[in-house]
């Protein structure tokens, strides 16, 4: 895997570089995955019609805190008969992925721990490892409702890698480059515009492989009673709650950085921006958590296979033939042409699928 | 029942017990389910754990002291159980009951129907999986009509307000007003809820064509209520036996066609429209006069027997009362309707997946409190 040295404006030398950006993504997350639940309880109390958490401290801003605090001094239990060994591994599977994607997500210009040419299969290839961590917990736990949750969290991210990656060529196409860096210097219009299909399909598909609603059957409520978290208590807990909203941190930032132009934009700094941009991405999803009830596991299937698949195959199709006809074409062009494909396919695709009581039996 | 398959792994059904204490079984109730992968190859419904020997304790009260008791059977519509109550021990010791207390009682029932809805049709989208949101909104207009039953009596779960021969104290004069208020919020909000979900292509592939319940099927088990009307018979007792004066009454009855889960849940939203509409015609209609009938402190109705039943929100409520001439029932049977629906469950379930099942027991819409009584 090579590595580009440390970009040409940053003083000190690698390990310097290295040392400083670790503590960096750490404590970034840390307190943005804080931030996120707080926003996200907030959020969801708004367009709940109640108030959300409102004790601890200014606008509950400390609830967060309080809950880690709590967590943290709680009692770890661990089941008889689980195995012991894997159920303690299992949450540390879980999260150190997800850290490690923040490796390649570019702040601002210049300012990420390894600028990879492979950034966007590090990426891919790093982010499924979580997907190793939730089977373990499951399979550990010695619990049905555990083991049910992970064999739905195993399927899922099975059929949604592909058109998630399938989707993501689009960009790489574009920009002629995997690494995150230049893609993002690469928008001089944001991706989302010139890729409209590619990102729903990616949005989506991401939703559904981090667990996030509609999608969140791995651990649905009301079903599994927390799905493959049922045995976990204590920090352990903690890092399995963690590793989940840093994971919808990373699609936020990848969306950010793949879709809206990473850093850029006008008048705000570089990584105010950066923020600006993740915590809109965090703020749809919260929104799609509150608007549309769960899927079921062979609807999940089925939108995968059937419909998201599909569409991102042609999606790469349209791209590969316009960059081949049109390779010096201002994007601009490809704005309406791109939206225009979206929109028919969307439509054509929606005419013959539905879920369950439609015209094609799932 | 084995269902092994002969393939490279062998695979065996597996037992998994949802409850009693599970997040979307509405109580105490068990189900102990044997799975073929996401798949229900059985189901075995358990239940009793919230027994409190109501029947029995009600043979050791005067009629009036039973009253409070029927309010914890079905605690989400406690003025229905009152109501049927005291159908019951009217009808045994034959007591007229004032035109004034009927109407006072008709709006309390109805009321209570729409607030009973709501947590049904709040509950059954909260198990599809609909984060809350739905649940939140009925919540709050279910308070509006707990704010109109607290003005009423001064309680807001257990009323304890209807009386043989009439009703425990005349509504306050504010009342009328506050009602006709909620009768002109209430059905924007339901347009809201239909908003909400009503198209939603998830809702719909969860909920249409899951859970068919037969009409054959529904009959057979003596389904009634939402569940047997989504399954498209039309029987409502308000129409099919009046009591009361719902004779008086222009309403219409929502049936469904399928019988599946969507259909419960637009039979229970359709209810609710009708029951506005019964309650502007008896909050126009309602005179002046006795709230009560000069009933005796300790009834003794004369040795017999008699059953008073309406259309309570989860289907017919029916109370069986034996006198031996005495201040206390000898006998005290609830036909309890969330119970019998529960009998259709196993049969509605198999061959379903988990999350499937979760929503057809929620759209039938049951109390443990009445189911174990």
């Amino acid at each position: 895997m090579a590595m580009q040295m440390v970009p040409p404006d940053w003083p000190g030398n690698l390990w310097a570089h290295w040392a400083v950006f670790t503590v960096i993504i750490v404590v970034f997350i840390l307190v943005s995955v804080l931030m996120f639940i707080w926003f996200e309880r907030r959020a969801m109390a708004v367009m709940q019609a109640r108030l959300g958490p409102n004790r601890a401290g200014p606008f509950g801003l400390f609830q967060s805190a309080a809950d880690a605090l709590k967590v943290m001094i709680k009692e770890d239990i661990v089941p008889s008969r689980s195995d012991s060994v894997v159920h303690w591994l299992a949450p540390v599977v879980a999260f150190v992925p997800v850290m490690m994607v923040f490796a390649v997500v570019p702040f601002q210009g210049g300012a990420l721990l390894a600028d990879l040419n492979v950034g966007i299969l590090y990426v891919v290839a790093i982010s499924s490892v979580t997907t190793l961590g939730i089977f373990m917990a499951g399979w550990a736990s010695n619990n049905k409702y555990s083991l049910l949750g992970a064999m739905r969290q195993v399927a899922s991210v099975v059929s949604y890698e592909i058109p998630v990656v399938l989707s993501l060529v689009g960009v790489i196409l574009l920009t002629g480059s995997l690494s995150l860096q230049q893609i993002v210097q690469a928008q001089d219009i944001p991706f989302i515009l010139v890729q409209p299909l590619g990102f729903l399909l990616f949005f989506t598909g991401a939703l559904a492989e981090i667990n996030r609603a509609p999608f969140d059957l791995t651990e649905a409520d009301s079903e599994l009673v927390a799905g493959y978290m049922t045995e976990y208590s204590g920090m352990k807990f903690g890092l399995f709650f963690l590793a989940e909203y840093a994971e919808a941190l990373v699609i936020s930032a990848l969306v950010t950085t793949l879709f809206l132009g990473g850093w850029r934009g006008p008048l705000l700094p570089d990584w105010l921006w950066f923020l600006v941009k993740v915590g809109a991405v965090f703020f749809v999803i919260v929104w799609i958590r509150t608007t549309v009830p769960r899927v079921r596991i062979d609807h999940l299937m089925a939108l995968a296979w059937k419909f998201l698949f599909p569409l991102a195959l042609i999606n790469l199709l349209v791209t590969a033939v316009e960059m081949l006809v049109w390779p010096d074409v201002s994007l601009w062009l490809l704005v309406p042409i791109n939206f225009a494909v979206m929109i028919v396919l969307v439509l054509i695709w929606s005419k013959f699928f539905k879920l369950g009581w439609g015209r094609v039996n799932v | 029942m084995t269902t092994t398959r002969e393939i490279a792994i062998q695979t065996e059904p597996f037992v998994v017990n949802f409850g009693p204490a599970h997040p979307s079984t509405h109580g105490v109730f068990r189900m102990l389910t044997t799975l073929d992968g996401e798949v229900i190859v059985a189901m075995e419904p358990v239940f009793g754990y919230l027994h409190r020997g109501i029947e029995k304790l009600a043979e050791e009260r005067t009629y009036g002291g039973c009253i409070p008791l029927t309010d914890r059977l079905d605690y989400l519509a406690s003025m229905s159980n009152n109501f049927a109550y005291c159908l019951a021990v009217e009808k045994l010791a034959g007591i007229e009951v004032p035109e004034r207390a009927e109407y006072i009682r008709v709006i309390m029932a109805e009321l209570q129907r729409i607030a009973s809805h709501l947590i049904a049709i709040g509950a059954f989208l909260n198990d599809c999986g609909a984060f809350q949101t739905p649940i939140v909104y009925m919540i709050r207009e279910r308070e509006k009509i707990l704010d109109l039953f607290d003005m009423v009596c001064g309680q807001r779960l257990t009323y304890n307000y209807m009386r043989v021969g009439g009703v425990s104290q005349d509504i306050p004069e504010e009342f009328v007003p506050a009602l006709k208020k909620f009768l002109k919020e209430m059905p924007g909000w339901i347009k809201e809820y239909d908003r909400l979900l009503k198209e939603n292509e998830i809702l719909l592939a969860r909920a249409k064509g899951v859970g068919i319940l037969s009409k054959e099927m529904a009959i057979n088990t003596s389904a009634s209520g939402p569940v047997l009307r989504a399954s498209g018979v039309e029987w409502d007792i308000r129409r099919a036996d009046p009591y009361s004066i719902y004779d008086r009454f222009e309403f219409d009855i929502p049936t469904g066609t399928a019988g599946d889960c969507y259909d419960r849940y637009r039979v229970r939203i359709e209810e609710m429209r009708q029951s506005l509409r019964i309650l502007e015609q008896a909050a126009a209609q309602i005179s002046p006069g006795d709230f009560r009938s000069e009933v005796p402190h300790l009834v003794r109705p004369p040795a017999g027997e008699a059953y008073g039943r309406l259309e309570s929100p989860k289907g017919e409520l029916g109370f069986y009362l034996v006198s031996d001439g005495s201040i206390a029932p000898y006998r005290f049977h609830v036909r309890a309707p969330a119970f019998i629906n529960l009998t259709a469950l196993s049969d509605m379930m198999r061959g379903w997946k988990v999350a499937d099942a979760i929503i057809i027991f929620g759209s039938i819409d049951i109390c443990m409190g009445e189911v174990d009584r």
